[in-house]
């Protein structure tokens, strides 16, 4: 384990973090364009809860993004955002594994399969 | 109210929880939740799903500026997230069942304990014990300061993980970052330095709040008319926020400030709660 690698790692991070919040940040900001455009007269009404939107499966999404949909476009840039710190931690295994530090590829590897499990279990239920 | 009027309110609202989150390091699920619920009237569970996008947002920034200076203890971060992972998706599946005025008491009583811990001034000590634990896991390490790197080490790292484990649960349940938690954890009870401790809890609130934003995208609680506005603001906000800190030398008056907004905001939220308002 040398001190350059753990430096390494370290600028990887950095730069995984920050690419995927602007990346994110800006087809938000694409799909808001088209949104506003579109709807933007419309009456806002949040005060009841709708239950589950059509944009939650990605063929779905998809679909709708092809179609220049806002709102499943903005749906993207949401999901790239979550999936941003989830890639951090791919990265961080990838990472300590290269380094040859197995206590903590396997300590990562742990978190990973709890966020696929709570992913997998937000669907059973 | 009409979209557009919704958007540029909610993106106003942002812009100030991302900056105020950014310099007092609560985060910005403290602004984004009583805006959604109190001011604009919007069903709390779409306003927890806002507030994690929020969080993941300001946490990913922050982050990549704290990771790059070396400040930030990725093995003990990584560690933590064992337990704030698992206590998140905890926390995300209750928060279906439990009625949501209950969720506004509880979170009426963190705003105001965040407050106060976020006041309470810390007096420093540098330990350089490593309990057997801590010395297993490789949880010392040093970080930077004008003098030169500095060396530290690392004790209770059951009690930390433990303090860990609930503030997942509060951030699953709430949609909050619980950043004052954390900090209190590795602070308070792990003698990490506090520097340190801020840091390494901004590197992990992102990954908690991912874990439950999964849940709550597949519920349709983050709806994208209203997390749009809210990514927008926060980041911006948090930028301006940076910005102001590094030039600034005491952010002390920011902190008693925020506590005091805080404080109403949550005596507001519990008002509400007890009254089913919410």
């Amino acid at each position: 384990m040398s001190k350059l690698k753990d430096t390494d790692i370290q600028t990887t991070i950095g730069w995984v973090l920050r690419t995927g919040v602007f990346l994110s940040v800006g087809i938000c900001i694409f799909g808001a364009v088209i949104y506003l455009f579109r709807h933007g007269h419309d009456v806002a009404n949040y005060h009841d809860f709708n239950g589950v939107p059509a944009f939650v499966h990605l063929s779905e999404i998809l679909k709708s993004v092809i179609a220049l949909r806002g709102r499943a476009i903005i749906q993207c840039g949401i999901i790239l955002l979550i999936a941003t710190p989830i890639i951090r931690v791919v990265c961080s295994a990838i990472g300590f594994a290269a380094e040859g530090d197995y206590l903590y590829t396997g300590i990562t590897l742990l978190v990973l399969a709890i966020i696929f499990f709570s992913m997998l279990s937000g669907h059973g239920g | 109210m009409s979209v557009i009027e919704l958007t540029i309110i909610i993106l106003i609202g942002s812009y100030l929880a991302g900056l105020l989150g950014s310099l007092t390091g609560l985060g910005g699920g403290f602004i984004i939740i009583p805006l959604f619920t109190l001011i604009l009237h919007i069903d709390i569970h779409y306003a927890i799903g806002a507030s994690l996008v929020s969080v993941i947002a300001t946490s990913s920034g922050a982050a990549a500026a704290y990771v790059k200076e070396g400040i930030t203890n990725m093995r003990l971060g990584m560690f933590l997230e064992i337990a704030t992972t698992a206590g998140a998706m905890l926390g995300a599946i209750l928060a279906i069942y439990i009625p949501t005025h209950y969720i506004a008491i509880l979170f009426g009583v963190i705003l105001i304990s965040s407050a106060l811990m976020s006041i309470v001034k810390k007096s420093e000590v540098i330990i350089q014990h490593k309990s057997y634990l801590a010395a297993r896991l490789k949880l010392y390490s040093n970080y930077p300061t004008a003098n030169g790197p500095v060396e530290y080490g690392v004790t209770n790292v059951a009690g930390g993980f433990g303090m860990m484990l609930f503030a997942g649960v509060i951030s699953g349940l709430l949609g909050i970052g619980s950043g004052a938690l954390k900090v209190v954890a590795m602070d308070g009870i792990m003698r990490i330095p506090f520097k340190v401790s801020t840091a390494t809890s901004n590197f992990m609130i992102g990954v908690t709040a991912a874990a439950s934003a999964v849940v709550y995208l597949q519920r349709g609680y983050i709806d994208p008319g209203l997390s749009m506005p809210v990514v927008i603001g926060v980041l911006f906000g948090a930028l301006t926020g940076s910005k102001i800190l590094v030039g600034s030398n005491s952010s002390n008056w920011m902190r008693v400030t925020f506590a005091v907004i805080v404080s109403i905001v949550a005596i507001q939220m519990i008002y509400n709660g007890i009254l089913h308002k919410i």
